[in-house]
């Protein structure tokens, strides 16, 4: 208060159109805050207030019927020490991620680096490609997948057409049972492909041709000039489906009718999370996994990003 | 705009790139290993089509013509619902949840990404750090709290838990969304519109918004297909069967057909993609364009 009475007078005498735009700043700052109040009633209530929330019902024990008891860190002592279901969970979250976002990464880039040859009929292609994302997510497809690789289900169906008798279960099999739902998200690649495809098209002509005169092949100019042209792409993509795949739970949801099984191989993060929470009431101990998974999507994110210090290529002057 | 000339620079690069140096052979086989690939990712959905006009007795026929199996019977099934309720009610709620939550989301993510493309108020750097970081928030921390919350106001069983979320403009992918696009509109038109006097109310409805129907359209877009394949909120929210959306209801389904009436249950489910499907269908530049220019995931 004092500095800005001293100072005041001052700067209005050196700066004479300093007024009216601190005037004009004022307004700015009422019309601004007036039209982000939606977002930040939402980011308090909706989002910032209960992540806070979560953090201290995360030290407690509570059932939602009476009030939390605060019992400092054990939840957390359990979950590291005694709980078998949530390293088991945590692996198959992993496993799922570690397998699927490459398969679906490098299908969705060969397929537009296919397309971007000029190929007649792009559209029809990247339409027909792209459908599955759209529907992938949903109980419908869920519902489907259930069948196609059920005992006598669609799978083993074709199978016996070929000649090749079998009636296992693959969703029944707790070895194979994971690997469906890593199959549906490969079939998602759709979404990606579209971003990758984007990407080439942004990648300069000339440096294909300065490429192809200097003697590389397809080869070395996919190597060369597309893999660091598009590195920012990738980054996205691959930031965008792991934090996906940290979250996904739907299909497993319906696949296992909501236990995870066979032998908790479906057992995803979120759904041991949901089934902590809402089928045991143990609210306490699904805040802290929720935490959980807060700090290693954001170690996961950060390792990412770390990498990508090194690979990704923002142009020449970064 | 930039669409627009990056699609024609696109156009103009591929056409020299055939003429380099890919071959007829090569071409042909690219044909070929694209359509059997098309082919293998959409026969599971024939399939299924297929199945749900075919009789329970039939219905693992891998085959996709229903043939001389062919019947009605599972849609007439399906469409008689969960325990009275027909499932066209299910349909109506979910038309109704979607319609709401495009409605809450266009309205509350424009206003908030016009705030950050073009007012400057203090803190918004801090701000916009902090949407971007709910970006890639996993949103099962929140989940109880939220639970909590919307259960003390007494919001199960009614949608109010879908659309106030969004009326707060929390899907923060749609913010930054409509951010990018507004930044990318010449900022001339709005300071000789403020220079003629208008305020920022009237610079966002009458600059702005008419020009951000390609955004709007996506945000509208892709709003409508997650509401209507949401299966964790109504799983949460909603108990009481006549309000179900079609997500809940059909897994409802398996439960109440579990070992009989295949066939219905997959009718259910060829409706339940239906909308999906539509909408894509007829709007699908602007959605490609949509993901292309924002990198969003279906």
């Amino acid at each position: 208060m004092v500095t800005d009475a001293i100072t005041r007078p001052v700067t209005r005498q050196a700066t004479p159109g300093h007024r009216p735009r601190r005037r004009a700043g004022r307004r700015n700052n009422i019309a601004g805050y007036l039209f982000m109040t939606p977002w930040l009633l939402g980011f308090a209530v909706i989002v910032g207030g209960p992540m806070l929330v979560s953090l201290y019902l995360s030290f407690t024990d509570y059932s939602l019927l009476g009030s939390p008891e605060w019992i400092g860190w054990d939840n957390y002592v359990q979950m590291f020490t005694t709980d078998d279901r949530f390293f088991a969970s945590l692996a198959v979250t992993v496993t799922y991620l570690v397998v699927s976002v490459p398969l679906v990464q490098v299908s969705a880039l060969a397929l537009a680096t296919i397309l971007n040859r000029g190929l007649r009929g792009l559209v029809i292609y990247r339409t027909v490609f792209y459908i599955p994302s759209l529907i992938g997510g949903s109980v419908a497809i869920a519902i489907l997948w259930r069948f196609v690789f059920a005992g006598d289900g669609l799978l083993n169906g074709l199978l016996s057409v070929v000649g090749v008798s079998t009636s296992t279960s693959w969703i029944g099999t707790p070895d194979s049972a994971l690997y469906t739902l890593v199959v549906l998200n490969v079939w998602q690649f759709g979404a990606a492909m579209i971003i990758y495809l984007a990407g080439l098209r942004q990648v300069p002509a000339e440096l294909y041709e300065a490429a192809t005169i200097d003697g590389a092949g397809t080869v070395r100019r996919f190597r060369s000039v597309t893999l660091p042209m598009l590195s920012p792409v990738i980054l996205f993509n691959v930031l965008m489906n792991m934090v996906g795949a940290f979250q996904a739970f739907n299909s497993a949801y319906i696949i296992s009718n909501g236990t995870g099984g066979p032998a908790d191989s479906t057992l995803f993060y979120t759904l041991y999370l949901y089934q902590r929470g809402f089928v045991d009431f143990d609210m306490g101990y699904a805040c802290a996994l929720g935490w959980i998974l807060l700090v290693v999507v954001g170690l996961a994110a950060l390792t990412l990003f770390r990498l990508s210090r090194r690979l990704v290529f923002y142009g020449e002057e970064s | 705009m930039t669409v627009l000339t990056t699609r024609a620079a696109g156009r103009s690069r591929r056409r020299t790139s055939t003429l380099r140096g890919t071959t007829p052979p090569k071409v042909f086989l690219s044909h070929l290993g694209l359509i059997a690939l098309g082919i293998t990712m959409f026969y599971p959905l024939a399939w299924m089509l297929g199945a749900s006009f075919r009789a329970d007795s039939r219905i693992n026929d891998p085959g996709l013509w229903p043939g001389d199996a062919f019947t009605l019977s599972g849609y007439a099934t399906g469409l008689a619902g969960l325990s009275g309720v027909p499932f066209w009610r299910f349909i109506a709620n979910s038309l109704l949840v979607s319609v709401l939550c495009v409605a809450a989301n266009l309205l509350a993510c424009s206003i908030t990404a016009y705030a950050f493309a073009r007012i400057d108020f203090r803190f918004k750097r801090i701000w916009f750090a902090v949407m971007l970081g709910t970006l890639m928030l996993p949103h099962h921390v929140l989940l109880i709290p939220q639970y909590m919350l919307f259960r003390a106001a007494e919001w199960n069983n009614t949608y109010l838990p879908f659309v106030v979320p969004k009326l707060l403009a929390t899907d923060a992918f749609f913010v930054f969304l409509l951010v990018q696009f507004f930044r990318a509109i010449p900022r001339d038109i709005d300071e000789a519109a403020q220079v003629d006097g208008c305020g920022h109310f009237r610079i966002f409805t009458r600059i702005i918004l008419p020009l951000s129907k390609p955004a709007l359209a996506t945000t509208a877009i892709f709003t409508f297909i997650y509401s209507w394949n949401d299966f964790f909120t109504p799983l949460l929210y909603l108990t009481d069967t006549r309000l179900y959306t079609v997500p809940l209801a059909l897994r409802a389904f398996i439960d109440t057909t579990s070992g009989s009436a295949f066939g219905a249950l997959f009718a259910m489910s060829v409706l339940s993609l239906l909308p999906v499907l539509g909408v894509f269908i007829a709007f699908q530049k602007l959605l490609v364009e949509g993901i292309a220019t924002t990198g969003l995931k279906g």
